[in-house]
């Protein structure tokens, strides 16, 4: 999971077992290559469970606010609609549950963490420093 | 269903110098707090403390455990 990924270069996109350019599974990439296109394509993303605007979990939630309340831009997926995707993010992630917050493609923890993070400051410098 | 101690057996498996401390929050043998103060834990993000302690904890956690509330440390 953390081999290196070549460049995207089109000319890049031939034989079998090469590696390539992260693909969502629209582009024919599987589930994996999909997470890391989603963590590795903006600098903060979230898997949660619902939407920002309607989360279905409290400790979603809780992450979007805090988010939000900084200012902080973030893309976002719905894992309670994509079952696939669900099971493959607490094994990309090593982490067991959802939601889970990722800036600049390493996760930064779930809710307890990023809570804890928000009140330190350290998400701040975080969101701050990244690009 | 898993029992405190089984769980403290583990992380104590993982981390045999740790301090560990695993309460069943609810008496239902699937909830449980942990707190896990281990040395090694020092030069690690929170993060990666936590992936440490559910790496330790293995199928356990994902067939067994419904809920882990984490705390953990360097000494």
């Amino acid at each position: 999971m953390s081999e290196k990924i070549s460049l995207p270069i089109a000319a890049d996109q031939s034989g079998p077992g090469q590696q390539s350019a992260p693909r969502t599974r629209a582009q024919g990439g599987d589930v994996m290559s999909e997470i890391e296109a989603d963590v590795k394509g903006q600098k903060v993303f979230l898997y949660m469970k619902g939407t920002p605007d309607f989360p279905q979990c409290g400790f979603s939630a809780r992450v979007v606010q805090i988010l939000q309340h900084l200012g902080a831009e973030f893309g976002s997926s719905d894992i309670l609609v994509d079952p696939e995707k669900r099971e493959a993010v607490k094994v990309y992630g090593k982490w067991p549950t959802i939601p889970q917050l990722y800036i600049d493609g390493e996760l930064v923890g779930g809710c307890d963490i990023t809570t804890e993070m928000f009140q330190s400051g350290e998400l701040q410098s975080l969101l701050g420093a990244s690009k | 269903m898993i029992t405190a101690e089984e769980i403290r057996a583990k992380l104590l498996e993982a981390f045999p110098q740790a301090r560990v401390q695993v309460v069943d929050t609810t008496g239902t043998f699937d909830h449980f707090d942990a707190v896990v103060v281990e040395e090694s834990f020092r030069t690690l993000s929170r993060v990666r403390q936590h992936q440490a302690v559910y790496e330790a904890l293995g199928d356990a956690f994902r067939d067994r455990i419904h809920a882990l509330a984490l705390k953990t440390m360097a000494p």
